[in-house]
Parts: C-alpha cells; structure tokens; sequence
C-alpha cells in the first residue's frame, strides 16, 4: 500500500469542561474522498481546525506524505498543500472576488493576473466567476465557488471541506460533485465534512465516524447502509417523529403579495410573498441560506413592517403592527439565530423567559415585572421541554446549542400560540434535541396551532410538513403537498442550478 | 503565557470586586506618580482619600463632599441609563451648562420678585434646558442616523460659546460694573437653592441625585422600560425581537439624561456656583463618564462612585494648597482610575489562564 | 464691519495651514477604522503630541525632533488605548472617553512649565520658483513643509489602502475579523499596529496645532480638533481622497470664521466660534444617510475562541 497523503495518530484536543478529540487516528490516501461523520459538538471541526494550523493539539501527531506535519498557522498548512472551505466566516462581503481569492494565497500575483487565473481556473472546473463582483452580492453558490477557487489556485493535495452542500440546492450538488470527482482524478484528496449520510454515499469511499470527539469506527459508506452509520454517528436509535392525523380549521395566517426591503446591506428583500396556513397545520418552507428567510421570519414577528393588508391574521390586517401587539393577538415566531436574536446571551433564562412572555404570560403588572412569575415560567418551560441546566439563573450562553434551542422553541410553543413561525429550528442541534423539537411542533399542530416551519433542512421539512413551498431570491414557488415530491422536484423548486453551469469534464 | 478565556457566564464576584480593585491599583499609580513628581506618595494619597473625612477641617470638607457629589451621581445616573442601551451620550457637560442657562434665565427674567413659584420654575426650566439640549442628538440620530457622540459632543463646545456670550451680553449683571458674569443669585432669595440643614451641604440637588438614585434603581430591576434598556444594551437584535422601538429608547435615553444634566447644572447655578459666568462649568459632565463607569452603570454603585470621585476633587484641592500638587495631577488620577477599570473589568466576562504550550 | 479686509488669497493660504492638524489626526483614525476599531481617544492623543512636541521642539530647538517627538507621544498613549481593547477586550467607546479623559490631564501636567513659551518656528518650504507665481504662489507653494507632509501622507495612505497587500489585509481584518482570523492573519497584530499609526498621527496633528497654527502651548487648545477629526472619517466615507478635501473644507471654515471675527462683523464672538462645531453637526447630518461603507467590523470586539 502507498504511503498515506496524510495519516493522523491519538490526536486529543481539550478544553476546559469538554475533550473536544480524544486520540483520534485515520488516514486519508491521495486521490480518495474521506468522509468524516458526525453529530454537531462530536469534534469534527477542532480536528480540521488542527490539521488547518488553526488549532494546536495537545498530544498526537500528524504526517504527511510520511513526514511529521504540525503546522502553527493557515499559512503552513496552505503552504504544506492542505486547503480549506470553510463552512462560515471566511468571505469578506465588502471586498470583491479578486481580492477575496487573494487573502487566501501566500504569495498572490498582481490583481491583473489573479483576475486572469482565476478565469482559467473557474473555466477549467466549470464554476464561471467574475473576479471583479463584490461577493456580499454572490448567492450561497456563488460564494462557495469563491472559496474553492481560492483553494483550487494553490494546487493542493488535500482538500477540506466543511458541510459544503448545506448552501447547495440538489442540482447544484451534482454540479459540485462533478467538479469534486475531477479533482480525485488529478490525484487531490477530499476530507469531506457532513452529517447527510445519503451524500456521503453517493460521494464518498471511507469515512470516519466521530461521536464526543472518539473515533467509533471507519467503513466503507458506499458498502454501509445509511441505518448503521447513522447508529454509529448517534449512538443509539430515535423513534421517527409520530404524525397524529390532524384535522385542518380555518386559515389563521395569509400573506397576500408581501414586499419587504430587507434591512441589511446585503440581504434579500421580499418579493410578492402569497401564502396561507390553516389551523393544525404545517407549512414547510425551503430554500438556500440567504433567499429571504430572516427577513420573512422578520415580517412575519413584526421586525419589519409592511402594508396592512399583506399580513392578516385570522382575517385581521396586521402587517403595521409591531412585536409586542403581534404576540398578544397570538402570533409568536422563533428566528433561526438563538445568539442575539432569539434570546440574550449575557442574561439569565429567567429574563430570557420574559423577552417574549411578559405579555402572554402576564409576567408583568402595568410595566412592573414579576420576577417570581417569570422565574416560575422558566422553570416550567425547562422542565417541560427537558432543557439541561443547573437552574433558571444560568446565563443562556452558558447552555448547549442543543438545550438552548429547546429552550427557544419551549418558551413560544408554551405560551399556546394560535399561530408559531420558526426559522430553521433544529440547526446545530443533535440528534436527540432535534427528535424533540419536531415532536414538540407535531404536537403543537396536532392542538389546532397553524405553524410555518423554514429551514434549510430538507428531511426535516419532507418529515413534517403538509405541504411544501420554497423560498428562491425572495421570491416564494408554488406551494405544493409535502407527499410524493421527489428531489427533482423540490430541487426545482429551490430554484435549480440557479444558472450554473455544470463542470465539463 | 497568559490566556483570556470565557467564563461560562459573568462572574458575580469580579462585578462588584473590580472597582475596589481599580481604585486601589490607581492609588499605587496615582502614588507614583506623585512621587515622580517629587512629593511623598503616602502623604498625598492620605491628605486625597483621608483628610477630607477625618482630618482637621473634616467638618467643612464632608459637607462639601455632598456639595461636589451631587451634580455627578446626578448626571451620572443619566449617563447610565443610556451607556446600558449602547446610547452614547458625551455631551452631559453641554447639557449641564444649557440647565444652567435656562434656570438662571427664570431667576433673572423674574428678578427682583419674591414669587415662591420661582425656585419650581427654575427646576423645570432646567430640567428642559438640559432636556432640549439632549433632543438635538437624539433627534438627529433618529431621523437621519447621526452618530450621537460626535454630535452631542460637538454640543459641548457650542454650548460653552453660549454660556460665553450669555455671561457677557444677555444675561451680564446690570449693576456688576462691566465685568462678564450674572447676578449672583444666592444674593436672590427665592432664587437661592440653599442648604435645606445649614452646614450640611444637603441642597435641593443632593435630594434630587438621591431620589433619581432611587428611581434608576426601581426603573432597571423591576420596570419592563428598564429591562428594555438593559436588552438593547445586550442583544439590540433580540430586543427589536422582544418588540422594543430603538428610536424611542433613543429619545427617552437621551432626554433623560439631558434632562437631569441640566437639573445638575440648574441647582449649581443657583447654589454653590451662584451665577452664570463664562468659566461656570467645570468638566462634572466629563467626569460623571468615569463616575458612571465605576458605578458599574447601577444606581447604588454611581451613588458610591460619586462620591469617591467628589473627594478626589476635594482632597485634590487640599493636596493642591497644602502639598503643591498641580491640579492636573489631580485630572490625571481620575483618568487613570477609568483606565485601571477597564482593563481590570475583562476579569468579569474571562478569566486568565496560565497555559504553558504556546498557544497557536 | 470692513469685509474688504478680508485677502482671499491669504485666506485660502491659511486655510490649508488650518486644516493640516485634522487632516493629519483623521488620517491616522481612517486608518484605524478601516482595520475596523473605533478610537475616540483622538482628542486625547492630539493634546499629549501637543504637548510632547512642543516641549520636545523648546528643550531641543528642532520642530523636526519635536514632530518626531509628537508621533512617539501618541504612539505611546495609543498604546494603552490598544492594551484595553485588544488584550483586556474593554469597549471601545468607553476606553476611547478615557483616553481622552487621560491625555487632557497628562497634557496639562506635562505643560505646566510651557506656558507662555514661544516654540522655535517650522521651516518653510519657499519653492523658488513656484512659490513666486502670482496668486497660485502663495496659497499653494509657500507653506511649512509640515503641509506637504500632510499631503503626502494622504496620497501614501490612499495607495497603501488601495494597491498594497498590507492594505487589502488591513482591510480585511476591519471587515470580518472572524474570516480574517480563519484564514491566520494576526488580527490583533494588525489592529494594535493600525492603532500606533493613529496615534502618531493624531499625536503630529496636535504638535502642529502647538508649534505652527497657534504657536505656543495652553491647556485644552485642542477645542474638539480631534473630535472634528472624527467626524471627518464618516464625512469621507472611509476615503482617504475626501479626508483631504473634508479638512479643507473645515479648515476653510474655521478660517473665514476668524477672519469675519478680525473684521469685526456684527455678530458676537462666541456666535461665529460655535460655527465650526455647528458646520460639523451639519455635515454629518446630512452625510449620515449613507453609512454602508462602514467597515463591517468596526467597534466590535474580536476574541478568538479556537
């Protein structure tokens, strides 16, 4: 057998409070695909932060191409061959593409050049890109062609790859996947970051499967049914959600051609927004990050007004209406970011209990808080929705993603909301958080509580949902029954290949 | 090497421990200082810190304490509630000297009447001026988006030309002989805001600081206004999310705070200071941002800070006659001591690590 | 009132004299901005450069020392300004108040025995030939070489921001310190030194007010320069090419003012004082609209947490 592209032996990486990798060992051979599984919080990014230069380990070694590799900085590892795409935080929206690329390269040519080779390289790999756009302009595609270009300019031999498909719709999956097989046959190998265990099939030729930051196996995924791997990566086996047959009321929310200006410089304004949702039932609505999902959460809280008669709920117009008046008639919402949006991170659960309850729970008496009530309403909603933590006084960010997020979701589902609209409400979760969640809105529903689910996370959507309609642009698609759509069908839906070219290979 | 790492939430103990700490780190600097400065650092810190309280002539210089504490816990308090919203009003001097203006202008406008309506008067006109004065920013931030500490600084300045050209035109003494400078007015009895016990230094504005000390405290812990503020201060985002309006929040920060300025500089004016005179105000706006800071931004901790700082001005100006301290040594102790805060405030939010491998 | 007293072209001579110590200031700020920390601490970095050049040019007879001497004094105050923020993570509003809280007191201790002193005077550069061309002349070619400087400076600034790989990486760490730090550019290595260069501007900005516009020393004789200053990098839009023209724009300003007052218009003093703070308010206002340019982290703490 060849020497290994890169081989990692018993490398542990801990924090205070938690070991994020706990002797982690594999090896990666040139020219292959190499999955590496896991549930959010296993480890899978403090060990490519490592093998980035980002993240020194505490013990354990690296080699690569048989020689010892310990790179202190990005700049070592990119100048090792190693390559990353990051799956946040790594484009600078103001700047434009040219330079972007440039920021990832340790010795850029001159600006005409760059532009020029990134022309060739785009051409090459069938990702065309104007190297003078502003990338806070790009879509999600876009961006993430920027980011592999920037890697691609480099001539690695190692790829990383962090959740690449999670800003992708199907079609434009294949397109990457195409792009990423002519890579492997030039020799680059892949470390490909997921937990979608049906793309790790299609794509991948090992993978290592972490869980609390232990290596619980390796096998061969287009070998393995997705069941095992999914048992190996959770560790035990959920019960799908339960859908109790429901019987549909009358129409509590309807949005008739809503425009919304989205308030940030670079977001996704609103577009002829139609849509209805009845009683007891649930709306899923996909679509790629960044196509207007924040900014209908927002028109829908009451964030961002609109006309009058864009929003009506049960019958009433109530488009000019703030938060507060909103959440009194009924209408409660919980946004995708729980950091800063959802809930305040420095403030304890208790007043993080208030943030959205004071009204409908009567936590307050002419403007005059009631702490006792409002302490009383925390703890029931971390009893009821099973939330970890030491007590209501704990500070939110001191929670789990996981724990958090139920209490996010806790707080509006107990405050009986006539109509609840969520926004990607298991991302970042694990499993069994995210079982939970679902259960929690099936339920809800199944009281007669209409509910509009958005999320970017298609399983999730095609499990819960009644029917399905997709967010592209800031424009919303036809709205169809959940059942019976294929992954064609939804991908279209999405907006396709939004325009991409597929790599010619 | 050192490393900062995150607490899992603030800690409660750091809150309350770093203000003693910044206090006593800016003494040893303070000391140092004045030992650079050839005068012996013991003796300077006791004749600051003790003299006032327990030296000889404690029982002129407590009474002065309230006298000087007054006017910063009271614009400190303002200050407070908008540095919790993230609202950053640096123009409180500015607002102080329009509160001056305006309650001074009732007294003289209404000289020589004996009318007991003319004190109240006076309290609301300064109350406005200073209020006014503070709408501009706010104003100008909620319509178009202007930056508020620039403009409300800008204020400051345009502020003093007018107390200037008020000293020297409008509101110059009729009988003071040419000389710049307005009536006094604790020669005008209902004008005079006079101690309410005499000798104890207690005036109308020490009874104003304590009930604004009182109404900030109710305001922030058990309103939903106060809460608001407090979560616009944390999360602006999860605040419009809990439905609170950003430009309100603005509006009332921003007059308040204005508004208890000016009332700071109405009862100075028509107490201890007695006139309006163009090197009237003394930097108490600047100097309630330390007051503020120290305070933790909580009402009961400004009281505190407040009147530590007012004996910082009074020793300051014992040490200036008795140890030949120059009175900007006395300005650099107090700016040291927001500079020691700060640095040593990181220890609520992180705590330090001694990490042996470096750290990449 | 005698408005013919008033020389054009001396007026548009001292008004690129008038609007050197702010350009000097908001150059050095834009830079820190766009590296994407907010440091109000100008004021007080203008006032030490005020007085540590001036002493520093009295006790060694050499505006250029003093100069040189105004640029460490900054530097060095901005160095605590840079210890806060980037070490002890304080916010940047607050430590920005205190460095200007600071910097008026050391300022005025440190002046205390230059009161009344008169600084040794900054050469002038008399281009020959140039400087003999009727009206162009004197308004543009018969200044102290600290003008030019200034001038320079900006251009240097302008093309290091723009063309420069130093400049794209300073841009970038303003922009997302997250990204910046992902791809292992030192953001705080970056910002503390965008920091220093700050410093030394504004601290040469005030040495210039002290040794060449007023010329000697008094306590506070900044007046709000640096706050101007301040204002002036919103008002340019994070540019460096519109700094230029903001500071002439205010020093325009502030001189007609002076000369009205010389020419005994009938307005009252402080009125026509107050005009360049209100002419600032005015401008901001109405620049305030467009604040997209803002780079996208400025103000924010950066803490890395891997």
């Amino acid at each position: 057998m060849s020497t290994p592209l890169l081989s990692l032996s018993g490398l542990t990486k801990a924090y205070p409070g938690v070991v994020a990798n706990d002797n982690v060992s594999f090896e990666i051979q040139p020219g292959e695909v190499h999955a590496l599984l896991g549930e959010n919080g296993a480890g899978k990014s403090t060990l490519v932060k490592m093998i980035y230069g980002l993240v020194r380990p505490d013990s354990g070694q690296m080699m690569l191409h048989g020689k010892p590799f310990a790179p202190t900085r990005p700049s070592a590892a990119r100048a090792a061959g190693v390559a990353m795409v990051f799956q946040h935080f790594s484009l600078f929206d103001a700047l434009n593409v040219a330079e972007n690329v440039a920021l990832g390269m340790e010795n850029p040519p001159p600006m005409g050049d760059l532009a020029t080779r990134i022309r060739d390289v785009s051409a090459t790999y069938g990702l065309p890109l104007d190297p003078s756009r502003t990338v806070g302009e790009l879509s999600a595609g876009e961006r993430q062609r920027v980011e592999i270009i920037r890697c691609l300019l480099q001539d690695p031999r190692l790829l990383i790859m962090d959740e690449p498909t999670s800003v992708l719709t199907p079609q434009e999956v294949d397109i990457l996947f195409e792009t990423l097989r002519k890579l492997t046959s030039e020799g680059v190998a892949i470390l490909y970051i997921s937990h979608k265990l049906e793309e790790i099939r299609t794509l991948c030729d090992h993978a290592t499967i972490l869980r609390l930051g232990k290596n619980v196996g390796t096998c061969i995924p287009r070998e393995t049914s997705a069941r095992d791997m999914a048992e190996l990566m959770v560790g035990s086996a959920f019960a799908a959600p339960e859908r109790a047959r429901r019987n549909l009321g009358e129409v509590a929310l309807e949005l008739r051609d809503l425009n919304a200006a989205s308030p940030s410089a670079f977001g996704t304004s609103l577009k002829g927004i139609s849509l209805s949702v009845q009683q007891g039932e649930i709306l899923g609505l996909g679509g790629v990050a960044g196509n207007g999902q924040d900014e209908l959460l927002a028109a829908l809280s009451g964030e961002i007004r609109s006309d009058a008669e864009a929003v009506r709920f049960m019958g009433e117009p109530i488009g000019r209406l703030g938060p507060g008046p909103r959440r009194k008639m009924g209408l409660l919402t919980a946004p995708e970011e729980r950091l800063g949006h959802a809930a305040a991170p420095d403030m304890s659960l208790t007043e993080n209990a208030l943030l959205t309850g004071a009204e409908r729970e009567h936590l307050m008496q002419r403007g005059f808080l009631r702490w006792g009530a409002a302490e009383a309403f925390a703890r029931r909603i971390i009893s009821a929705f099973d939330v970890r933590t030491p007590g209501p006084d704990v500070a939110a960010r001191a929670l789990s993603g996981g724990n958090l997020q139920k209490f996010v979701i806790g707080r509006e589902v107990m405050q009986r909301p006539s109509v609840l609209v969520v926004n990607q409400p298991t991302w970042g979760v694990d499993a069994a958080a995210a079982a939970a969640i679902r259960q929690a809105l099936l339920d809800l529903a199944a009281k007669g509580t209409a509910i509009i689910c958005i999320s970017q996370d298609l399983d999730e959507l095609m499990e819960i949902s009644d029917r399905f309609g997709a967010l592209n642009e800031g424009r919303l698609s036809e709205i169809r029954p959940a059942q019976g759509l294929s992954v064609d069908e939804i991908g279209l839906m999405m907006g396709g290949a939004h325009g991409m070219e597929v790599a010619h290979v | 090497m050192l490393r900062l790492e995150q607490r899992p939430q603030p800690s409660r103990m750091w809150v309350y421990l770093t203000p003693l700490v910044a206090v006593v780190i800016t003494m040893i600097a303070g000391g140092a200082l004045f030992a650079a400065l050839g005068k012996s650092p013991v003796e300077a810190i006791a004749t600051i810190f003790w003299e006032p309280l327990f030296g000889e002539f404690a029982f002129y210089y407590r009474p002065q304490l309230l006298v000087k504490a007054a006017p910063l816990i009271l614009i400190a308090i303002g200050l407070s509630l908008g540095f919790r919203a993230g609202i950053w009003n640096i123009g409180a001097e500015g607002q102080y000297i329009l509160g001056a203006i305006c309650g001074a202008g009732v007294a003289l406008a209404a000289y020589p009447s004996e009318n007991v309506l003319i004190f109240p008067a006076m309290i609301v006109a300064g109350a406005f001026g200073g209020w006014a004065w503070g709408m501009i920013p706010a104003l100008l931030r909620v319509k178009f988006g202007t930056n508020e500490i620039l403009v409300s600084l800008m204020l400051v300045y345009v502020a003093e030309q007018l107390l200037a050209a008020m000293s020297l035109g409008l509101m110059r003494n009729p009988e003071g002989h040419g000389f710049p400078g307005s009536r006094n007015l604790q020669q005008y009895e209902a004008a005079h805001n006079a101690e309410l016990i005499t000798g104890s230094g207690l005036h109308w504005g020490v009874a104003a600081a304590l009930i604004a000390v009182i109404f900030a405290y109710i305001l922030l812990n058990r309103h939903i206004l106060g809460y608001h503020i407090r979560l616009t201060g944390q999360a602006p985002r999860a605040a419009r999310f809990a439905g609170v309006r950003p430009n309100r929040l603005i509006l009332f920060c921003l007059g308040t705070s204005g508004a208890l300025a000016g009332l700071a500089g109405m009862f100075e004016v028509a107490g201890p200071s007695g006139q309006i005179s163009i090197d009237f105000n003394v930097g108490y706006g600047f100097t309630a941002i330390i007051v503020a800071f120290l305070g933790r931004l909580h009402p009961v901790g400004i009281m505190l800070a407040g009147l530590l700082m007012a004996l910082t001005y009074i020793g300051g100006e014992i040490a200036q006659s008795n140890l030949q301290l120059p009175a900007a040594a006395i300005q650099l102790f107090q700016g040291m001591l927001l500079f020691f805060l700060l640095a040593v405030d990181v220890l609520v939010q992180f705590r330090l690590r001694w990490i042996r491998t470096e750290a990449a | 009132m005698d408005l013919s007293s008033i020389n054009p072209i001396l007026l548009l001579a001292s008004l690129m004299v008038a609007a050197t110590p702010i350009l000097l200031a908001a150059l050095g700020e834009l830079v820190v901005e766009r590296a994407g920390v907010l440091n109000l601490g100008v004021e007080g970095m203008m006032i030490t450069g005020a007085i540590c050049g001036f002493a520093i040019a009295v006790e060694t007879g050499s505006p250029v020392v003093g100069f040189i001497g105004a640029a460490l004094g900054g530097a060095l105050l901005s160095l605590l300004f840079a210890g806060l923020t980037q070490f002890a993570l304080a916010n940047q509003v607050a430590s920005g108040l205190a460095l200007t809280l600071f910097g008026l007191g050391l300022s005025a201790l440190l002046g205390q025995s230059y009161v009344g002193v008169k600084p040794p005077p900054t050469a002038k550069l008399d281009i020959p030939l140039l400087g003999d061309i009727p009206v162009l002349g004197p308004i543009v070619f018969a200044h102290d070489w600290m003008v030019y400087f200034g001038l320079a400076l900006t251009l240097v600034v302008w093309a290091l921001l723009k063309f420069t790989r130093a400049g794209l990486i300073l841009r970038a760490v303003g922009e997302n310190h997250d990204a910046a730090h992902a791809l292992g550019y030192k953001v705080v290595r970056v910002r503390v030194l965008a920091i220093l260069f700050g410093g030394a501007c504004a601290g040469m900005g005030g040495a210039y007010l002290s040794l060449v516009r007023v010329p000697q020393w008094t306590e506070g004789m900044t007046a709000g320069a640096g706050w101007i200053a301040l204002a002036l990098v919103v008002f340019a839009s994070w540019k460096a090419g519109r700094v230029l023209l903001g500071a002439y724009l205010f020093g325009g300003v502030t001189v007609l003012q002076l000369n009205l007052q010389a020419a005994g218009v009938d307005i009252p003093v402080e009125y026509l004082s107050m005009s360049p703070y209100l002419i600032t308010i005015l401008v901001l206002v109405i620049l305030s609209a467009d604040r997209s340019r803002a780079p996208g982290s400025l103000g924010r703490v950066f803490h890395a947490s891997s």
